[in-house]
């Protein structure tokens, strides 16, 4: 194997400098586009209305005001996007003959600049009939709750109910079977960085060019050329360089594409708009809010037979694409860790009048372990075992990688309980069970909470149609999906100098940084001699639908195709090397930055003497050589199929694994949660840069301790948004950050070309899980279990209160 | 998030920002460290016709100890008196209030009398001027005068100031040597408004307390002065007793609301707790 001098090392990142000295370029720094104008869209004040009509004259006739592009004129010129259920759900760019959450846009105002725009949008008139709203989404699936859309007749934009293995017997034979109810919260991810698209129409050559900050997949590409029913090679997306943040939310930016597409079409001027925070918070993207009823069935010794998961996902007004994923995302590990067979999935996606809802970092899995980590816990307590030996009696053994799950997932390699065992030592959990008796013993509320997930990354495409009823996929016009594919070119300049390039959109990840290491170490060259470029462009670029920077991807799949197109031009150097040097190729090697022998002395050809000989005397290149010096590799994973007939689908292609201890101590008078240890453990396969590693982990625990303690799109019964504010959306900071202890374990992927996998989402889905078991080890002297997230000090105090009067009452 | 337009003045004297304000009829907002009002500027919450920005007028901005009175220009940055020693020595209470305000770049930008001005019932000012019986000087047209917390606060963001008056000073009775004092602050993250605060001072004589002074902030429309608490502690004594009865009545003594953040019920359980942290941790300070 080659010696990896750079992979492993937690090199600087080359972003840094730009970034930290303000030279990004951001959407909002593009370079200039000639009579660019700023938009301001008007938005919905009610949860649920009919659009009457719209008076556009009095905001027409202010000062700078260019245009204004109404419901009636996207109704006129779009085709509505495509979902992904079959119930006739409608969704176009802005509202058409009906608002159905908050902020719903319904018209667009383009002025010379914003200001200007923001006061002629105050004066667009929409004329409304209020409707009555439902927001809850087990009262929207109650015979009288106001129905959302007429044309599906129901709140039920699809429901599946997935059955692996035998469930029911499990449920029989069980000595035990616990069950519970739980709540999981509406969060975003609010990247310092919001949403921003400039459009702008070329009607001579007929393209359509959109730059913005859109991470992909680039699935949306097709899907909003067909809104606007433009051919494809007529729309071009661009994305610049950086990208402030994402963690999934950018990917569901694509309606805005098409929003201002149409209206620099439709106002023949380049449109701008940058969503501000207040937009942001009130009509972006966010995970799904969830109602789970779980069951677990298991024997005496606490082996699990099986499990049923039951849930109501709320996916607001509309299902916008890729929506049902937040029930369907995880389907290949719905099991976790744990070797149980039986399974039984029964999964309504409910539309309510909220925000809509789309990936959010951990897209799904942070709802999942936060139910099935506590039903191992609730497990535990009634069988009187231990939590960490509950864990461990139900975990998927060392030996038996590569695994297949019931569901159809194919996790890839990895010791679970070998990491385990590293979180309870980094822990030292024997010691943190003494402490917590002694604190114990003298009235302080001490609690140790675990948490295990298996870390999917890179989505399966095919996943998506395991909302769609087997029947329905075995029609012969369903044309089924599946794949995960990413792309990469290494070229070498006339003077040896070496450039990759990728379309990845990155939003933070620090690819540049990391390519430069995988480039540097297939080439023998220093990190600082490559020069990396990643700026999407679907006109120049080689991209598939699978495409862009989401599900943790680039660590897996993209680190495959940089590894593997400077594998390919390397064979091009040492076949050109061969020639020049008349020997065979096999008493070649590429090491140090050039050819050399095998064995033996003799003349050497450094990367630059070779790309100065092919480019500037390609005479010296042997027949049938290419000319050039550049390499392309596309990589794709053979294990992402479609969904079979039984439901069972690879949904990701790599499979990390986390184990967590937390300990926390809760101040009954406050009500208030105080992290006193946090211990995370990542099996994600070969680490290519420990730090940035690290840094997504912390972002991502971070991240889920909003979720856990803090964030929440709160609304009130009549729809409103009550959480519209960063004084009132509570993001944590640094102040609120534990410390971390982290720590890895290494079990490289057989599927990547360096053995890695990804670990962007991380923490952010099991923290909410070990934090909830952590404050319900603390208060289980008062009988207290977390079901409902957030943890927010009233809701602590109300469940303290409520334990406290029935010990005092009989 | 772009304010409507509006007109902008930076006056340089008090009397010519006084005039602007009676020019636009009160249609004027006095633009101080612009902490609260830029963002309501932003989110068209607030829509003046004017700005009048008075962080030009440097006589505004002081720190001066007088006869047993320390006086602070309007304009002194929190900043300021978080560092100020003549605060560290005769207003201890309000030193430790201000390491709860925000964070460092709003206590640089933020003002004293901004933020009285401002009455955010949860902010920690507006509970200090109650605690320790300040008094606030406002100039208007018609000249200045003095108005006490009680005069001053009116319900939420909401004070007696006509739309002409500016808030000049602030005056805070310098502390007794020796008294003890604490500020107890239950926020969901550092930084953020209080969902309930506390400012407590006691003054011992041998085992009895010769004054007690408690406020609440954040436990209804304006800050409380505890009064009745206060008589407890001044009653009784500093014993854990009485310091428990004086909490149970604080928490009978303020009207909290609920709101996204929290419960009134949840507010009102906060008042106890914080009003006993913040005597006990008075008393043990108190010489």
């Amino acid at each position: 194997m080659a010696s990896r001098p750079w992979i492993g090392r937690s090199v600087p990142r080359v972003e840094d400098g730009r970034l930290l000295t303000g030279r990004g370029t951001f959407i909002d720094d593009h370079p200039p586009v000639a009579n660019l104008c700023h938009a301001a869209i008007v938005r919905s004040p009610h949860a649920h209305a009919r659009v009457l009509g719209y008076d556009v004259a009095a905001a027409l006739a202010m000062e700078g005001v260019v245009g204004v592009v109404t419901g009636a004129d996207v109704a006129q010129a779009c085709k509505p996007f495509g979902v992904g259920v079959t119930a006739p759900v409608h969704y176009y760019p802005t509202a058409i003959d009906r608002v159905r959450f908050v902020g719903e846009p319904v018209a667009v105002v383009v002025a010379r600049d914003r200001y200007l725009a923001e006061d002629a949008a105050e004066a667009v008139g929409v004329d409304y009939e209020v409707l009555p709203a439902v927001v809850d989404p087990e009262k929207a699936l109650e015979p009288d709750a106001p129905i959302l859309h007429d044309k599906v007749g129901t709140n039920l934009a699809g429901h599946r109910r997935l059955v692996y293995g035998d469930p029911d017997r499990a449920f029989a034979e069980a000595d035990v079977v616990v069950r519970e109810r739980f709540k999981f919260p509406k969060y975003g991810s609010t990247p310092i960085e919001t949403y921003g698209v400039i459009a702008r129409w070329d009607p001579i050559d007929g393209v359509l060019t959109v730059w913005s900050n859109f991470m992909g997949p680039f699935i949306m590409h097709p899907l909003v050329a067909r809104v606007l029913q433009l051919p494809e090679n007529r729309l071009r997306f661009i994305v610049p360089s950086d990208i402030g943040g994402s963690f999934g939310i950018k990917s569901s930016i694509y309606p805005y594409l098409a929003l201002m597409g149409l209206t620099a079409m439709k106002l023949g001027v380049p449109v701008k708009w940058i969503e501000d925070r207040r937009e942001h918070l009130l009509a972006s993207s966010s995970g799904t809010d969830r109602v789970a009823w779980r069951e677990v069935a298991a024997r005496r010794d606490g082996t699990v037979l099986g499990m049923r998961f039951k849930w109501y996902d709320n996916v607001g007004g509309y299902i916008r694409s890729p929506e049902p994923g937040c029930s369907f995302r995880p389907t290949g590990n719905f099991v976790g860790p744990y070797r149980f067979e039986h399974l039984e999935v029964d999964a309504s996606v409910v539309m309510t009048n909220k925000s809509l809802t789309g990936p959010n970092r951990g897209y799904a899995c942070g709802h999942l372990y936060f139910e099935t980590e506590r039903m191992m816990d609730l497990l535990a307590e009634r069988l009187g075992i231990d939590p960490v030996e509950i864990r461990r009696r139900n975990l998927i053994p060392a030996d038996s990688f590569p695994y297949r799950t019931p569901t159809g997932g194919l996790y890839d390699s990895g010791d679970y309980e070998a990491t385990l065992d590293r979180a309870l030592a980094v822990a030292k959990y024997d010691e943190l069970r003494r402490e917590q008796a002694e604190a114990r013993a003298t009235g302080r509320h001490v609690g140790i909470g675990l948490a295990l997930a298996v870390d999917p990354s890179v989505s399966n495409m095919g996943y998506v149609a395991t909302a769609l009823d087997p029947q329905f996929r075995a029609k012969p016009e369903y044309l089924p999906k599946s794949g995960a594919v990413d792309a990469a070119t290494v070229k070498i300049d006339p003077l040896g100098r070496v450039i990759a390039i990728l379309g990845t959109t990155p939003q933070g990840q620090g690819h540049q940084t990391i390519v430069s290491q995988i480039v540097a170490d297939e080439l023998g060259l220093e990190p600082r001699d490559v020069t990396v470029v990643d700026e999407m462009d679907t006109f120049t670029r080689v991209w598939s639908i699978s495409s862009g920077t989401y599900s943790s991807r680039f660590g897996s799949i993209g680190t495959s195709a940089v590894a593997l197109a400077a594998r390919k031009l390397k064979a091009k150097l040492l076949a050109y090397a061969a020639h020049l040097m008349d020997v065979p190729v096999e008493e070649l090697e590429f090491r140090d930055g050039g050819v050399h022998r095998r064995v033996g002395k003799g003349a050497a050809y450094s990367i630059k003497d070779l790309a100065g000989r092919a480019h500037w005397n390609t005479e010296s290149l042997p027949d049938g050589m290419e000319p050039g010096l550049q390499a392309t590799a596309v990589f794709g994973f053979t294990v992402a199929k479609s969904v079979d007939a039984q439901d069972r689908v690879n949904s990701s292609n790599t499979y990390g694994f986390i184990a967590e201890v937390m300990a926390v101590e809760v101040d009954l008078d406050t009500a208030s949660i105080k992290i006193l240890r946090y211990v995370t453990v990542h099996d994600a396969g070969t680490i290519i840069n420990p730090m940035i590693v690290e840094g997504q982990i912390y972002g991502g625990a971070l991240h889920g301790l909003g979720g856990a303690l803090y964030e929440e799109l709160a609304y009130d019964d009549d729809g409103q948004l009550l959480t519209g504010t960063f004084m009132d959306y509570l993001v944590p900071t640094a102040t609120e950050a534990p410390e971390i202890e982290i720590e890895h374990v290494v079990s490289p992927s057989p599927l990547t070309t360096l053995g890695s996998k990804g670990l962007g989402e991380s923490s952010s889905m099991t923290v909410p899980a070990v934090i909830a078991n952590a404050v319900s080890d603390a208060l289980k002297p008062l009988g207290i279990g977390i079901t409902e997230l957030p943890m927010t000090p009233t809701r602590l105090h109300e469940l303290i209160r409520a334990a406290r009067a029935r010990r005092s009452s009989p | 998030m772009k304010p409507p337009r509006f007109d902008y003045h930076a006056p340089a004297s008090v009397d010519e920002a006084v005039a602007l304000l009676v020019r636009y009829g009160g249609d004027a907002k006095v633009l101080a460290g612009g902490q609260s009002l830029m963002p309501m500027l932003n989110f068209r919450l607030a829509r003046p016709a004017a700005l009048v920005d008075v962080n030009r007028i440097p006589v505004l901005a002081y720190v001066r100890e007088d006869d047993g009175t320390v006086a602070f220009g309007a304009m002194t940055r929190q900043r300021t008196i978080e560092f100020s020693p003549v605060v560290a020595r005769r207003l201890p209470l309000l030193h430790e209030a201000t390491r709860w305000v925000g964070h460092l770049p709003i206590r640089s930008r933020g003002t004293i009398g901004g933020s009285i001005a401002h009455a955010d019932p949860s902010a920690e000012y507006p509970a200090v001027l109650t605690a320790l019986e300040g008094e606030v000087v406002v100039q208007g047209p018609r000249g200045r005068r003095t108005l006490r917390p009680a005069e001053l606060f009116e319900t939420y963001l909401t004070t007696s100031l006509a739309p002409d008056e500016l808030l000049v000073e602030v005056r805070l009775p310098a502390m007794a040597a020796g008294a003890g004092y604490a500020f107890e602050e239950f926020a969901r993250r550092h930084g953020d408004f209080a969902i309930v605060g506390i400012a407590a001072m006691v003054v011992r004589d041998g085992a009895r307390c010769s004054v007690a002074r408690l406020a609440s902030a954040g436990a209804g429309p304006v800050p409380v002065r505890l009064r009745a608490a206060e008589q407890i502690l001044e009653r009784d004594g500093l014993g854990e007793t009485a310091i428990e009865a004086a909490a149970a009545r604080a928490a009978e003594l303020v009207s909290p609301d609920s709101d996204v953040h929290a419960s009134a019920d949840y507010r009102r359980h906060l008042t106890r707790v914080l009003t006993a942290r913040a005597v006990k941790r008075a008393v043990d300070r108190s010489r």
